[in-house]
């Protein structure tokens, strides 16, 4: 197989959610080596218990399609969904973002968080808690803008996914 | 969509259902099950299975002398049988010592129940007396598994093993039922009233996929079948339907270790082995061929050597009831997600309604330089009038027992490739080995799981001196059943395959591959109380078999061989199929690539 061309995909996982079984997802993952970017998992249906796992994994077309068929041999695996080759959906992320300082660097931060839409759901005379949500790239732009400015603490949530339109996954 | 949209698991308790202890629905889902032979070994976290076994009749329990043991020789009952094989052993030791003989199954695909005993649950995370985390440990060394943590799923929960198990590819799967579960009474339900949630293999072909495989082989000038376990796996009726196959479109054949009695050794069309010690004309077909036909074999390592140099002309079909072995080593053009007997069907069924002809003249053509390859007669060996050489004692065990009712297990290494390319298997579940994981010690129980499954047959375990010692004391098991198996030993004094690599690979510095202090073999049969043989002289090799095939006991024979003999031919590593070494002489001329090195 060849190791250009690596590509970024995000794969939903609707499993059983019996015990062990993100251990079974994450395992696979790391026995056969494919990377994990980020890795968001909860109950999605308190009826059916039914789990939805969204996977942000990197690899060659090769490796993705071999990701997903491994996904889908896995016993307590519903439907494996991966909407990077499909119709374009959305997805959001959201992340807590800690920044301290005063003055100038203060007035700053709040005025970049404003342009991001942050909400700031926690403030002290020398400290911020930002809300952000968005796709992956904005919550890494808005903390590369906040680096200089004071950030001492980041807490991101990894990727939710969903389609656009009336489909369900 | 769903794989399935309907329906919650189990069935909830029901006016009149059978209420059991825990212990006793592990015994009644067995029988539910049909089954009669189980192999385990005792323990505290087991006990009371083991008294509910005490009373159960109509199911044989057959007791090794190492849970490893157990495994193997449940997976030599499975292959022979193709039935799931059975295995009972306690929780920490019993399932740590269960692992390797999983990790074996799972890799060839063999359908295994393994149940394991668990401390109580009030206990587990606590570090218990032999207490282990045996589904977190076999997770990956299993198709499934559960800890059962509520007596009243664990009916459910037992019928799942036993469809997961054997249904879609095969494989083991572990059961974990803690102590206090197995003496709680619950709710028993029987296998019909169970459907899985999730689980719903795919075995039925997608029609349009055969319609192009059958386009395919018809256009071919340079075809091949390249078959494999999962021939075997689907039942006898494959092996039936496969030789219909070959034989309507004279095509030739070639197979993987794990597919060999798919298609018979004695017949022309069959070019032998394929893969790293496979035949000259087998491999060079698969390098040359246009269309290749592979059914059940999923392009391992051992067959394509260098990928980048694996058969570069050729369409490929695939053919396998996994999904995920599409594409996975080798890029495909047709892909068949099936059952093989149900693919194998609907090709034969197009074929024939479709009226299709092979290019005959084609085919002509290519027999001739498949006929030129062979002529090489790549598996030939230099005999000796002074000692036994490995293959001219595989080839007399093979003459002297043609025609019996036989079944062949081996270890790993050089005897296994030896018997692989010279014994001549006629029918399907005759051959089990150890494929894809290389388990050495998987012969002798396996050996033992065969015979009892096949009391009156000639059950014998190709050996090698150092693998047979891995698992030794299992002789112990085959004289307290009276199971006759017979363990034919080609002693070379060495771990021949690592003594072979270390010769071509690293400059004939022997490192620790001296099998020193060997036991006397024939005492150590004495004194297990079978039967001892040995054999170092080529003139006394056929009656020493004959003694051997006529005891009826367990016999361990030590059969003295060549202690340099190399197994040829071979593919080195990072080579291509057309780039075989066929002997001594050869190797000596042949430079291994650095990137060949690293491969195993």
């Amino acid at each position: 197989m060849q190791k250009t061309n690596i590509e970024r995909h995000t794969i939903a996982v609707l499993v059983d959610n019996e015990a062990g079984v993100l251990a079974r997802v994450v395992g696979l993952f790391s026995g056969r080596g494919y990377n994990i970017e980020s890795l968001t998992v909860a109950e999605v249906d308190h009826v059916a218990r039914t789990s939805r796992v969204t996977v942000v994994t990197s690899g060659t077309p090769e490796v993705i399609e071999q990701i997903e068929a491994q996904l889908r041999r896995l016993v307590a695996v519903h439907r494996v969904h991966n909407w990077t080759t499909s119709a374009p959906g959305i997805e959001r992320e959201m992340a807590l973002v800690k920044v301290t300082g005063s003055g100038e660097k203060r007035v700053e931060a709040m005025r970049i968080g404003e342009i991001f839409r942050a909400h700031i759901v926690d403030t002290t005379h020398t400290s911020f808690v930002f809300e952000i949500t968005g796709a992956p790239s904005k919550i890494d732009q808005f903390v590369d803008l906040m680096r200089p400015l004071g950030l001492v603490d980041v807490s991101r949530t990894g990727v939710a996914a969903i389609a656009r339109g009336p489909e369900a996954m | 969509m769903d794989k399935d949209g309907t329906a919650l698991t189990g069935t909830p308790a029901r006016e009149g259902a059978i209420e059991l202890s825990g212990a006793e629905m592990v015994i009644r889902a067995l029988k539910d099950q049909g089954v009669k032979h189980i192999f385990g070994y005792p323990g505290g976290a087991v006990l009371p299975i083991y008294d509910a076994l005490f009373a159960a009749e109509g199911i044989t329990h057959v007791l090794v002398r190492h849970e490893q043991g157990a495994v193997h020789a449940a997976e030599g009952y499975a292959r022979s049988t193709g039935k799931p094989g059975v295995v009972l052993v306690t929780s920490g030791p019993g399932a740590t010592n269960a692992v390797t003989g999983l990790t074996d199954a799972l890799m060839d695909s063999i359908p295994l129940v393994v149940l394991t005993g668990q401390v109580a649950t009030h206990l587990i995370g606590t570090d218990a007396f032999q207490e282990a985390d045996t589904v977190g440990i076999t997770r990956a060394c299993t198709k499934h598994n559960w800890l059962v943590k509520d007596v009243n799923d664990l009916a459910r929960v037992m019928h799942e093993a036993f469809q997961i198990a054997t249904t879609g590819r095969p494989g083991p799967v572990v059961v974990d039922i803690p102590k206090d579960v197995q003496f709680k009474k619950g709710h028993y339900v029987t296998p019909d009233a169970i459907r899985h949630r999730t689980y719903r293999p795919r075995t039925e072909p997608e029609l349009s996929s055969i319609v192009q495989a059958i386009d395919l082989m018809a256009n071919a000038k340079r075809p091949l079948f390249y078959t494999g376990g999962g021939i075997i796996n689907s039942g006898p009726e494959a092996s039936k339907l496969l030789r219909e196959l070959v034989k309507l479109t004279g095509f030739p054949i070639t197979s993987t270790l794990m597919g060999l009695g798919a298609f018979p050794a004695s017949d022309p069309q069959w070019l032998g082995l394929v893969g790293m010690h496979g035949t000259y004309e087998a491999n060079h077909a698969m390098h040359d061929c246009d269309v290749m036909i592979c059914l059940g074999a999923r392009f391992d390592d051992r067959v394509t050597g260098n990928i980048a140099k694996f058969s570069p002309h050729s369409k490929k079909i695939h053919l396998d009831i996994d999904a995920a072995q599409i594409n996975k080593n080798v890029r495909v053009d047709v892909p068949i997600v099936a059952d093989a007997t149900k693919a194998l069907k609907e090709m034969l069924h197009f074929w024939k309604t479709q009226k299709k002809k092979v290019d005959a003249h084609a085919l002509k053509v290519w027999w001739s330089e498949i006929d030129a390859w062979r002529a090489k007669k790549s598996l030939d060996y230099r005999n000796s009038a002074s000692i036994i050489k490995p293959q001219y004692a595989i080839d007399r065990l093979y003459e002297l027992t043609k025609g019996r009712d036989v079944y062949i297990t081996t270890e790993v290494g050089q005897h296994q490739m030896w018997a692989a390319q010279r014994f001549k298997f006629e029918q399907p579940n005759r051959w089990m080995t150890s494929g894809g994981l290389g388990t050495m010690g998987y012969g002798l129980p396996a050996a033992v799981g065969v015979q009892m499954a096949h009391p009156g047959a000639l059950v014998i375990d190709i050996a090698g001196e150092a693998s047979v010692q891995m698992t030794m004391q299992e002789m112990s098991t085959a004289v307290q059943y009276d199971l006759p198996v017979k363990i034919f030993i080609l002693n070379n004094e060495y771990m021949g395959m690592v003594r072979q690599w270390q010769q071509l690979l690293h400059g004939g510095r022997y490192s620790h591959s001296y099998s020193e202090a060997l036991p006397d073999f024939v005492k150590l049969a004495e004194a297990y109380g079978c039967v001892g043989l040995r054999a170092s002289n080529p003139n006394e090799l056929d009656a020493m078999i004959l003694e051997m095939i006529n005891s009826p006991r367990p016999v361990l024979f030590d059969c003295r061989v060549d202690p340099r003999e190399n197994c040829y031919p071979m593919i080195p590593s990072g080579a291509a199929h057309n780039e075989m070494i066929l002997s001594d002489a050869q190797e000596e001329s042949t430079e291994v690539s650095d990137e060949g090195k690293m491969l195993v």
